[in-house]
């Protein structure tokens, strides 16, 4: 996915000279590898359209504003989610607020990219999901993409999009292999993706619990238990219709997140489905998520702090 | 450095005066306004001083404290009344109100109200005119409060090392909230504060309009040269409280006279009657004018619709 991101920036950059990217070490970096998203651009681009800027989040993010608003195309990087509070003043206040406070005259053409994920043993500094804060604030879309091919189509659109959009990659999945369309492959925001149909419960899931998930279902196929998997892929705009649908059909939900439970964005989903879908229900919804703890460094207990496949396994012949 | 027209600083100036003290009489005593509002009275010669040596292709940034820097860009004031009274022929159709207007149309993009906060958004509005090679400078204005925050330490050193044609106006009125300067840092000149960013700065007597337009106008011209950014420290004086739910407790009344006798538009005023640019005449027709321009703002608001209240969902995206 590391190299769909780079190849969805490089394609957007050459297209549009409007285009350019900044952050900590997305030109020359302490994580330059191949398989990460900035790799090469540099090269490419030079320094005018690849800044590399001091540790400083907040002018990051700032930097993002006062050029979107002038008609650029900024893609900016805070290196790990957790860091997007020492930038939250100029996402939360300001992109996400000043379109609504000209009274819609102005735009903020911006996409912040943000890496995230527990399972690389940085601790919780490094591993929280924040995706739930971001979701809360009216004025930015929150992109969460879970495959390869999803992560360069949905950056394509969120960079052409005239909106604040953040988005959230999982470092674990820069590392899976995956298939990604050659050329101009656009998948538009707010459309959720049926990544496996079934019958009995529905799995709404994004981002890395989308692996979990296939585990989980390929488990229950063999039990006689068909799964079907909703990948949100953007969690603003939501795609209610697609989870609505779902459910209608199957009669069950099981939402499953890595964030933390309280607060979690599956809470949001729990109650768009009671509101709406409540008398299709033939069992109690259920949120599979992180315990309400800080990611943990030891390996056995990172490995508990994640959901995995057997917790999705019991819940959902528990429902059934 | 070309010459500014003062008289039409002084009239610059005057209006700012007039409307500040129109919102004061307006939701103080009439109580017609609907929340506190953040006046700049005694501050005027800073907005009128910097936006003199602008052009119209010039950016602002705007704090709190926002409506002398509107006008003086050139905002027509019908349309900040208008907002501050939540009326939908305001600039931004009543979703800013007095705290947070924005006025494209003469390049004041972004009032924030976030201490410090539009700070690093000038650095980004300065880095477009760099990348796409255009002649604009961005000027940011902000209080003596701002400089202790984060956001004012990391904005003004990415804008020091990208060379980004940026003038960051520190308009230091003495108080923070309710705290002096010296109970808010041991720095004594603000404008020092460049230095640890490797940036030019001047300290400037931001009562005095005529020397704050000349080192808006040097500061300008050094941006365009490639030579920015610079920090200009105006200093200058609130006479009221922070805002006009403030009782100023705080705020020593002989401190007040005290500046009150270096008032910037009296100081102006004076000098050019007394080198015969101005007359007695001019000046009461200066003040007529400025006077029925206030009154046609108020007049202009009060007649304006409200929104309607679906209005209220739209605006959120484009």
């Amino acid at each position: 996915m590391g190299e769909a991101v780079n190849q969805a920036l490089r394609e957007e950059m050459r297209r549009d000279e409007k285009v350019f990217i900044a952050g900590e070490g997305v030109g020359v970096g302490i994580h330059s590898n191949p398989k990460f998203p900035t790799f090469g651009l540099l090269e490419e681009f030079g320094p005018r359209r690849v800044k590399d800027t001091p540790v400083s989040e907040a002018a990051i993010a700032g930097l993002a504003v006062g050029a979107s608003v002038m008609g650029l195309r900024p893609v900016v990087e805070i290196m790990f989610n957790p860091f997007f509070t020492i930038a939250s003043d100029q996402i939360v206040n300001h992109a996400a607020k000043l379109r609504y406070l000209s009274g819609g005259k102005s735009k903020f053409p911006l996409v912040v990219r943000m890496k995230t994920g527990s399972g690389i043993g940085a601790g919780c500094q490094h591993s929280h999901n924040l995706e739930a804060w971001l979701a809360h604030c009216p004025g930015l879309k929150v992109v969460m993409p879970g495959t390869p091919a999803d992560a360069k189509g949905l950056l394509k659109s969120a960079i052409r999009d005239d909106n604040p959009v953040i988005f959230i990659e999982d470092m674990i999945l820069y590392f899976v292999p995956g298939q990604v369309p050659e050329g101009d492959y656009t998948i538009p925001l707010g459309v959720a993706d049926i990544k496996k149909p079934g019958r009995d419960v529905t799995l709404v899931t994004w981002s890395k619990m989308l692996g979990t998930a296939f585990k989980a279902a390929a488990q229950l196929e063999q039990e006689g238990i068909s799964v079907e998997i909703v990948d949100l892929r953007t969690l603003v705009p939501l795609d209610e219709e697609a989870i609505l649908q779902s459910v209608t059909k199957t009669g069950r939900l099981v939402v499953l997140h890595e964030a933390t439970r309280t607060g979690g964005f599956g809470g949001e989903i729990a109650a768009i489905v009671a509101e709406k879908a409540f008398s299709q229900l033939k069992a109690p919804i259920k949120r599979i998520a992180a315990p309400d703890i800080p990611v943990p460094y030891s390996k056995p207990l990172e490995e508990f702090y994640l959901p995995n496949e057997k917790t999705v396994i019991e819940t959902i012949k528990a429902m059934i | 450095m070309e010459k500014p027209d003062r008289v039409k600083l002084l009239e610059t100036m005057l209006l700012i005066r007039r409307f500040e003290e129109k919102l004061e009489d307006l939701s103080k005593e009439q109580g017609k306004l609907h929340g506190m509002m953040i006046v700049c009275t005694g501050q005027e010669a800073v907005a009128a001083g910097v936006s003199a040596a602008l052009e119209p292709q010039d950016v602002i940034i705007s704090n709190h404290r926002s409506h002398g820097h509107l006008i003086a860009k050139g905002a027509e004031p019908d349309l900040i009344m208008a907002e501050i009274y939540g009326k939908r022929t305001g600039y931004n159709k009543g979703k800013s109100g007095t705290l947070h207007i924005a006025a494209p149309e003469v390049n004041a993009l972004c009032t924030t109200t976030v201490v410090g906060g539009g700070i690093p958004i000038a650095v980004g509005t300065a880095f477009a005119a760099q990348y796409e090679q255009k002649d604009f400078v961005t000027v940011c204005y902000f209080g003596n409060g701002a400089t202790d925050e984060g956001s004012f330490h990391e904005a003004l050193n990415l804008a020091a090392l990208w060379s980004l044609p940026v003038i960051f106006v520190c308009e230091n009125n003495v108080y923070s909230g309710a705290q002096r300067q010296e109970e808010h840092t041991r720095v004594k000149d603000l404008a020092h504060r460049a230095v640890a960013y490797g940036m030019a700065s001047e300290v400037v007597d931001g009562n005095d309009v005529l020397k704050v337009y000349e080192a808006t106008a040097r500061a300008r011209a050094k941006c365009l040269a490639g030579e920015g950014p610079i920090l200009i420290e105006c200093k200058t004086y609130r006479w009221g409280g922070h805002s006009t739910t403030d009782q100023q407790v705080y705020q020593p009344k002989e401190e007040i006279e005290q500046w009150k006798q270096r008032c910037p538009i009296e100081k102006l005023k004076k000098e050019l009657l007394a080198a015969g640019i101005l007359s007695e005449t001019a000046w009461q027709q200066m003040n007529t004018k400025v006077n029925q321009l206030v009154d046609k703002s108020v007049q202009f608001a009060e007649e304006s619709p409200w929104p309607d209240v679906t209005e209220a969902l739209e605006d959120v995206f484009a």
